[in-house]
């Protein structure tokens, strides 16, 4: 997100849902889409039957993978340079827009210096990608009328990711796929509200629309819509939450409906830090691994027991509404938290969750033209600034956000642990397609739970055969951090050398093995990426 | 009988696909795909097909819980969000605003995460607000 945000000036999916079935060229890395955004899976098919070109660049073999014109299975954490080397490749033969590039971008020369470097031959030896794939992948995307490249958490979850993301960014621009219908760069969002939570303000250094909360303009005229002081101190990230609880720092975490025991790296160091906490209040509607360690559990209501909005991967604002009362004593999460408020001393007066909304169209420029009523049918898309306004599809159309879509010259850079003899197995990590990140919910639809009920580690049929595993059988996975037992899935969908894992499974929680070295810049967890030692359990 | 079927938007990826919820007598029992979506289109993935299921599972929270001698034990509302509110002014007043953190979620609507956020600038006073979706 911080990646996106800071090249075109916003982290959103530039485009619809819908309007990559008429992209003529979709290039997907880091997302098993059909198991993650299945419905956006199914437009990808769509465009593929429309004649479009496939681009997959994914470490497994993926179902999309199956019907590219090209896939790449590059190494772990290499995505820099696969794709600086698809950028040299499309200056060196002038696919390149320059006409965009002057026109509605700067830094372009810097990007250029740093590109010279990256030969196919190069980016080849560090990504283990034939050079001829490298140039075939350029000449797809470049020469597309309405390239798009959707990315998930495949490109985010690395010490790099921050990297990773301005790099696709790049790669839009100097091909000036960017800003049109059916052409753009589409972050996937994980969970189901990731973008309404972060439009809310659910962030550290933003107010609700982005605000910087570093601003003095915005805190005066949230300090005047609130009637409060606020601070101008932007605040701590999940990770430093978690070592500020460890070292003494922060004394108290509120947690709404997460449940980092399963989701954070490290869950040895999340469970000591939830447990040095003097006060720990878990707000959800099961009592999760995390919810067992609070001091206090306030049950919440879910989906269908409420009014509200979500905000889809999209930018659509959309109604979540009532359907039956809240079970047992439960209540919705808004009126939890008004309670709160008004017992602490500063009044909270809601009746309804559109009475919240009428003040988040109040205080959040992109949200102004947002109401209830307008929201019946299909929902409306942000930037939607006033009541008249219909909504917007794209982003960008003939001026980024920021202004000038701005270049970033990247060098690649390993991953902060890479496999030596003692862990010899690139370990990642991901979801299947039946469960949701940790399983809260789905575990608990009987129906999704029998469809894949364990946590597995999928092992290339060369390297089990080398370690004497079968399909089925028990193996221990250990890293610096943790150890596990899993059962062996022997399979062709990883490379050699390669080890994936589902992390929805408590029993066997991958998290126990990664990595919490940070992205510098947006503070993500290197979770897709650690070495690993596998041995057979006798 | 009662049946009826309510409009909403799925709780289980970002795709946020719209369907009818089914209920009969007060209990949700399946769900409905909405044609004129312009995502899904009629369409749902598995997931979306039995999103119902988790809703009235036995194992749902339905009452207060409070540590009481390690454990926790059921309260009623008043003591637990009494003791929340006390125990948040507690520390605040003890180590300051910033000595509290909070995190809010991707699962819960709009309408909360403004009213969360809000209420940890606002009434607590610190921007220690993140949520796990980083992740
Ligand atoms: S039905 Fe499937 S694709 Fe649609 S929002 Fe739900 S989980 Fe996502």
């Amino acid at each position: 997100m911080a990646g996106l945000a800071a090249s075109f000036g916003s982290g959103a999916m530039t485009n619809s849902i819908a309007e990559l079935e008429d992209s003529d060229c979709i290039f997907i890395i880091g997302s098993n889409t059909t198991s993650s955004h299945p419905l956006v899976a199914t437009r990808i098919f769509r465009a593929k039957q429309k004649g479009a070109r496939l681009i997959v660049a994914d470490p497994r073999r993926i179902q999309l993978a199956t019907m590219a014109d090209v896939h790449v299975r590059h190494n772990l954490g290499t995505d820099v340079a696969l794709l600086n080397g698809m950028m040299h490749v499309i200056l060196k033969e002038g696919w390149h827009n320059q006409g965009f590039i002057d026109e509605r971008t700067e830094g372009f020369e810097d990007l250029k210096k740093v590109l010279d470097a990256y030969t196919p031959e190069k980016a080849a030896e560090i990504t283990g990608v034939s050079a001829d794939d490298i140039i075939k992948m350029a000449e797809y995307y470049a020469k597309a009328k309405a390239g798009s490249i959707v990315y998930c958490m495949g490109i985010t979850q690395h010490t790099t990711g921050v990297d990773n993301v301005k790099t696709l960014a790049n790669l839009s621009m100097i091909t000036g796929h960017i800003g049109r219908e059916s052409t753009g760069v589409n972050p996937l969002r994980g969970q189901n509200n990731v973008q309404g939570a972060c439009d809310m303000g659910g962030l550290p250094n933003v107010y609700p629309a982005y605000l910087a909360v570093t601003d003095p303009n915005n805190q005066k005229k949230f300090e005047s819509a609130w009637n409060a002081k606020l601070s101008d101190k932007v605040g701590l990230t999940v990770s430093e939450m978690m070592s500020g609880l460890s070292h003494g720092q922060l004394k108290a975490l509120y947690i709404l409906g997460e449940n980092p025991m399963v989701s954070d790296p490290d869950t040895a160091h999340v469970e000591k830090a939830l447990k040095a906490a003097e006060l720990l209040v878990v707000q959800d509607i099961f009592l999760t691994p995390t919810a067992q360690l609070a001091h206090v559990v306030l049950p919440g209501a879910s989906f269908a027991e409420k009014d509200g909005t979500f905000s889809n991967t999209e930018r659509r604002v959309m109604r979540v509404r009532k359907a039956i009362d809240p079970v047992g004593n439960a209540r919705p999460d808004w009126e939890i938290i008004k309670e709160i408020s008004n017992r602490f001393g500063y009044p909270m007066e809601y009746e309804t969750p559109e009475e919240i909304m009428k003040e988040i169209s109040s205080v959040t420029p992109s949200y102004g033209g947002i109401t209830y009523q307008r929201l019946e049918g299909e929902g409306l898309q942000w930037p939607c600034p006033t009541t008249d306004h219909p909504g917007t599809r794209f982003l960008h159309k003939d001026k980024f956000v920021r202004g000038k879509g701005l270049f970033y010259a990247i060098e690649f850079k390993p991953p902060a642990e890479v496999v030596d003899e003692e862990f010899p197995f690139w370990f990642t990590t991901g979801r299947v397609f039946a469960h949701y990140h940790t399983g809260t919910m789905t575990r608990n639809c009987p129906t999704l739970d029998s469809e894949i009920h364990e946590g597995f580690l999928e092992v290339n049929p060369g390297d089990a055969e080398g370690l004497g595993l079968r399909h089925g059988d028990a193996v221990s996975v250990s890293s610096r951090r943790g150890q596990m037992t899993a059962k062996t899935m022997v399979t062709d969908r990883v490379d050699k050398g390669v080890v994936f894992m589902p992390f929805h499974f408590i029993e066997s929680s991958a998290n126990v093995l990664t990595n919490t070295a940070l992205d510098p810049v947006c503070k993500i967890p290197e979770l897709k990426v650690c070495a690993v030692k596998l041995e057979k359990v006798a | 009988m009662d049946y009826r079927t309510v409009l909403t938007t799925c709780t289980h990826c970002g795709c946020g696909c719209n369907f009818y919820l089914e209920v009969l007598d007060g209990r949700v029992i399946g769900t409905i795909p909405c044609k004129t979506s312009p995502i899904n289109e009629g369409k749902l993935c598995i997931k979306g097909w039995n999103v119902h299921e988790f809703i009235q599972s036995k194992k749902r929270l339905t009452q207060p819980l409070l540590r009481k001698n390690g454990e926790l034990t059921e309260v009623s509302w008043d003591e637990a969000l009494d003791f929340t509110a006390r125990r948040l002014k507690e520390i605040k007043d003890a180590h300051g605003a910033d000595s509290l953190a909070f995190l809010t979620s991707a699962r819960v609507t709009n309408e909360e995460n403004y009213l969360f956020q809000k209420f940890c600038r606002a009434a607590i006073g610190t921007n220690n607000v993140d949520h796990c979706a980083r992740l």
